[in-house]
């Protein structure tokens, strides 16, 4: 069995990488300076095999501040990244359904 | 309701600073991912596609208003306002941060609700009835054996890490309100000829990507033997059970590939050798269990009192609801009422903090101060006196919870979806939301009877498709979300598994079709009150596929 890290990654068109935040669960995006953001057209969008992996790599080996990183595709809209199916618009805008009533008012968390 | 002993009390808060201890140590890095999951797992902690989740078991679907009042402030204090209710009488918050996951445990525990084996390959929450010591149609309270049951698998290292999750019910009744066939194991107390209780034994049921429904492995159990029986099963599942092949793993496969029969001889040979050891139930031990659950003192009252009878005569609003959502109690004078969670346009399952306090502060009001949880995402109010009906529905109305729906065609049972699920191909809450705004008419959707329809976002079938009259499966293909339809299934005494009617459909299709196969049933019943599930049951299917396939 191939070990994960040499594994290929088929690319068929611009991807990022992205994971969640392990403080919050949040969806994050690896940017171009080996941060997160939870911005999607902040990220690092890569076209190639070889790129993907690496940046997938490095990702992976941040493992105290992010949680199960992968690639997704992306479409790009004037040089911007956006989310390329479904599941990924799904976790770039939240849930595509309102939140019950009281959600919108009750948004004060208890930590900042 | 149950009262948790120190035992109880001790166990839960144990739990949660261990818990604590573990959320520190991946915070600082000193646990990996994979170390952890495995850790938050056995407490109901999932990462989902935005947040954290944390799934709550209600045992045998019973809560106090404290434990109500206890979600609601959860859910404002560390969550989004929201719980949702599920098929298998938990509550999910959806919007969890870990960081803040203990102290939204420790306070959980203070009314002795916890995570504990609501995710993880475990024995799930022992699930019932959700009319259990209330419906008059039942032997006794299966709740007494759900807890027998759910205080020897608590924990137990046996079955702690089994070959997959094992979810368990139990049903006492004539009507099957548990979904019981649908599970990995069921219990189902009935009378032999000669008027003895005893259970008859089920295994192997479950949805998923292959749906089975549970065959009877032992017809007539002795009540006292319930628990070494149970531990006969869960010991051949744990020998047997696949543990190379996930989607192999749950004990459905190991009783279709062994057959029941053989199943069931592995079984009776465990048994046999431990029947009459630690595990036989004495009658001590089960009035001590039976002692902790406590009814209200109901009063001597008679049914249909004087104030009831003009309050229907003159309140046609409130006569509607309480034709659909009023069900007999076992004590006369007093009702079961159900609260729709499935008000129109709104997310099936969902209650609002402010909602579930209003819920809590008319249960202590009205229903000696006891919840109850349905599979079908519903809660029960289950001791209400009848004089009262008027008074309580007045106020559940202004609190939007006195939707007439209950059982009807947009009485939906929905899955998260791929809204919140990383498992989900599909949306399944905007079809459901979808539906209830194409069955908004009242008038029309009494006059279809009983219809349920059960969508679920994958395969994996949280949402209980396979047993809908109606049922929806959402699928992906091409990058495009579809949705099988299948019909025919339901999940009571008569399970069965639907089938399906043709290809799968876009998303923008579903209610159109959904509303082909009501149109058909309209047409093809013999008269108004032939129930969709009997109309179909006489007919067939061919005339329900004729009708969708002649429109799409």
């Amino acid at each position: 069995m191939t070990s994960p890290l040499h594994q290929k990654i088929k690319v068929a068109g611009p991807v990022v990488v992205t994971a969640n935040r392990l403080t919050d669960g949040a969806v994050i995006y690896r940017t171009t300076n080996g941060q997160w953001t939870t911005e999607l057209p902040g990220a690092e969008v890569v076209t190639t095999s070889d790129a993907a992996m690496a940046l997938l790599t490095a990702a992976r080996a941040d493992l105290v501040r992010v949680v199960d990183a992968y690639v997704a595709p992306v479409v790009l809209a004037d040089g911007s990244p956006r989310p390329g199916n479904l599941r990924e618009r799904i976790r770039a805008a939240g849930p595509t359904i309102d939140l019950p009533a009281s959600a919108a008012t009750s948004d004060v968390h208890v930590c900042a | 309701m149950y009262v948790h002993d120190a035992f109880d009390r001790r166990l839960i808060t144990e739990r949660v600073e261990e818990f604590r201890d573990q959320v520190r140590r991946r915070l600082s890095g000193e646990l990996t991912e994979d170390e952890f999951k495995l850790l938050r797992l056995l407490n109901g902690v999932y990462l989902q596609l935005h947040a954290y989740m944390l799934r709550i078991g209600i045992p045998y679907g019973t809560l106090s208003s404290a434990q109500l009042r206890m979600l609601a402030h959860v859910a404002r204090r560390y969550d989004r306002g929201y719980g949702h209710f599920t098929t298998r009488q938990n509550i999910q918050f959806h919007w969890i941060k870990l960081e803040n996951l203990p102290d939204a445990m420790a306070e959980l525990a203070r009314v002795g609700l916890h995570g504990i084996q609501t995710s993880g390959n475990s024995v799930r929450n022992v699930t019932t009835d959700q009319w259990a010591g209330v419906a008059p149609d039942e032997i006794e309270d299966p709740r007494v054996w759900a807890e027998v049951v759910r205080q020897h698998v608590t924990l137990h290292p046996e079955f702690t890490f089994m070959p997959r999750k094992f979810k368990i019910a139990v049903g006492t009744a004539t009507h099957d309100r548990a979904a019981l066939r649908i599970h990995d194991l069921a219990l189902r107390l009935h009378r032999n000829e000669a008027g003895d209780a005893g259970f008859e034994v089920m295994v192997g049921g479950g949805l998923g990507r292959t749906p089975f429904l549970a065959k009877t492995i032992k017809k007539f159990l002795p009540k006292h033997d319930v628990l070494s029986y149970v531990e006969a099963v869960l010991r051949t599942y744990n020998q047997f059970g696949r543990r190379d092949n996930a989607w192999k793993a749950r004990i459905k496969i190991l009783v279709h590939e062994l057959g029941a029969e053989a199943f069931a001889r592995e079984v009776e040979q465990e048994w046999l050798s431990i029947k009459d050891g630690a595990l036989a139930l004495d009658d001590a031990a089960l009035a001590e269990i039976a002692a902790r659950f406590r009814y209200p003192a109901y009063e001597r009252l008679a049914d249909d009192p004087l104030e009831l009878k003009k309050a229907l005569a003159t309140d046609r609003r409130f006569d509607t609801w309480r034709r659909n959502a009023v069900a007999r109690h076992r004590m006369p004078g007093y009702a079961i009422v159900t609260l729709s969670l499935k008000a129109e346009g709104e997310t099936p399952g969902d209650a609002t903090a402010a909602q579930m306090d209003a819920i809590a502060d008319l249960a202590d009001r009205y229903s000696a101060g006891e919840i109850r949880v349905g599979h079908e995402q519903n809660l029960v109010l289950p001791h209400v006196r009848q004089q009262d009906l008027h008074a309580l529905w007045r106020a559940l109305d202004a609190a939007g919870l006195a939707t007439p729906n209950v059982g009807l065609v947009s009485d939906i049972i929905a899955c998260p979806g791929l809204d919140y699920c990383s498992l989900a191909n599909a949306r399944s809450i905007p079809i459901a939301q979808d539906l209830t705004r194409r069955f908004r008419d009242g008038d029309l959707a009494r006059g279809l009877n009983r219809l349920h329809i059960n969508i679920s976002g994958c395969i994996n079938a949280c949402g209980h498709h396979h047993v809908g009259h109606i049922g929806i499966l959402g699928v992906e293909k091409n990058g495009e979300e579809y949705y099988q339809v299948t019909i025919g299934g339901r999940a009571d005494e008569e399970a069965a598994l639907g089938k399906l009617i043709g290809p799968a459909v876009p998303y923008g299709e579903v209610a159109n079709v959904v509303e082909d196969i009501v149109a058909a049933y309209v047409e093809l019943r013999e008269r108004p009150g032939e129930i969709f599930i009997d109309t179909l049951k006489r007919v067939g299917i061919e005339p329900f596929k004729e009708r969708v396939h002649a429109a799409h």
